[in-house]
């Protein structure tokens, strides 16, 4: 086999030492920087994505906190406002209903003290037309006038008779 | 038919001789030449482009870098990460020889790989660099190698001896592996296609049935060409890593 011929080793020997040197210093110098500058240069753009990922996903999350904060804060301002206006409102009609009741509670006032000073009137007339009556009924029956104090005494002495 | 000897014989083109040493340029010169030039163009021109989004090729090429980069991460850790361009070219050199020589390239055609002197020659750099870097890192302690960790002393009677002849006999095993794989494929190789021709050439049928025998064996083959630059490969981070760890 002309694999076990030593005449064959010296220059085999001699193209692998050449050929060899000159892959590694190629590879060592040229080939591998490349391709690692590329990995390198794709493993920090992936980490820079993933960063600039995470940094805006992280303004996402603040943006939506700053959305449900003013939500929040203007739901408790509307709250706030319907709360004041229904307040105000339920005063005001509080106060429309004392203004009304107390002017009512005088309308009666005046309207009973106006039916009390009538039925007084009436009374008085009352007392008038009956001691008038009473002096025609004497006059008939008697034939003579009655003596009016007498009669006013005696028709006044009658109504308290009656109860009043 | 040919001798399926003939395909191992070096021819020289160039014949040269300095000093009276024969350093004639033959067919496994131009062969290792041209693998060289294949593995620097290959990965340089594939990265040219330095695409984000890889092709095909410049996805080859980083498949090839993270191959071995993981390997020896894997194998040695981050100590042997100042080692990765020689065993990254060791694994491109193996890797075209081996698969360069399953091709019929004309008048050079030639698997240099096959030849024990190159794959000696490879597997004593690794010996003796990996030698040198277990005294360079460990000084004398280094010898602690050979006796392992926790034995009872007598035992290092018969340990020692053992681990120093495995230990030197690393460098065979490494080189006749690879050589003596490439060799009885490419035998194998050329005695099925001495089949193939004789027999059809008598008969038109029974060509057929070497012929699919040799179709697979090649397939085969290929399969070995790139098995056999890994374990290579893997052998040197694993002998990488015993002498800087030491086991």
């Amino acid at each position: 086999m002309p694999q076990f011929d030593p005449a064959l080793f010296t220059p085999q020997l001699f193209w692998l030492l050449l050929t060899f040197i000159a892959l590694y210093a190629l590879m060592a110098l040229v080939a591998l920087p490349k391709i690692g500058a590329v990995l390198d240069e794709r493993q920090r753009r992936i980490d820079d994505n993933l960063d600039k990922a995470a940094q805006l996903k992280a303004e996402a999350d603040a943006a939506v906190a700053a959305y449900e904060k003013a939500l929040a804060e203007s739901r408790a301002q509307a709250q706030k406002v319907i709360r004041e206006a229904a307040d105000r409102l339920a005063r005001e009609a509080d106060e429309r209903n004392r203004a009304q009741a107390t002017r009512l509670a005088a309308l009666i006032k005046s309207g009973e003290q106006r039916i009390a000073a009538a039925k007084a009137q009436a009374l008085a007339n009352v007392r008038a037309v009956a001691i008038d009556v009473a002096a025609s009924v004497v006059e008939r029956l008697v034939g003579q006038a009655a003596e009016p104090a007498k009669l006013e005494a005696s028709v006044t002495a009658a109504f308290e008779e009656q109860g009043r | 038919m040919a001798n399926p000897i003939e395909q191992f014989k070096i021819l020289p083109l160039v014949p040269l001789k300095v000093a009276g040493v024969d350093i004639s340029f033959t067919n496994s010169a131009a062969m290792m030449v041209l693998a060289v030039c294949l593995t620097t163009l290959f990965l340089t021109l594939s990265v040219r482009s330095r695409a984000l989004v890889p092709g095909r090729w410049q996805s080859l090429a980083e498949i090839f870098y993270e191959f071995i980069a993981g390997m020896l991460r894997d194998n040695v850790g981050s100590e042997g990460r100042r080692y990765f361009p020689f065993v990254f070219s060791l694994f491109m050199f193996v890797l075209f020889g081996n698969v360069l020589g399953l091709l019929p390239i004309p008048a050079i055609g030639f698997t240099y790989t096959s030849h024990i002197i190159v794959t000696f020659a490879l597997a004593a750099v690794v010996f003796v660099g990996v030698t040198v870097i277990g005294f360079w890192r460990h000084g004398f302690h280094f010898l602690r190698m050979f006796f392992p960790e926790g034995a009872p002393l007598v035992t290092a009677i018969v340990l020692v001896p053992i681990e120093i002849i495995s230990y030197l006999s690393r460098p065979i095993s490494l080189s006749v592996r690879l050589f003596a794989n490439m060799t009885a494929g490419h035998i194998i190789l050329k005695i099925l296609g001495g089949f193939v021709v004789t027999l059809g050439s008598m008969y038109i049928l029974p060509g057929v049935l070497p012929f699919a025998f040799l179709s697979a064996v090649t397939v085969l083959e290929i399969g070995i060409a790139l098995l056999q630059a890994y374990v290579f490969t893997v052998l040197t981070c694993i002998y990488l890593h015993d002498a800087i760890h030491m086991h």
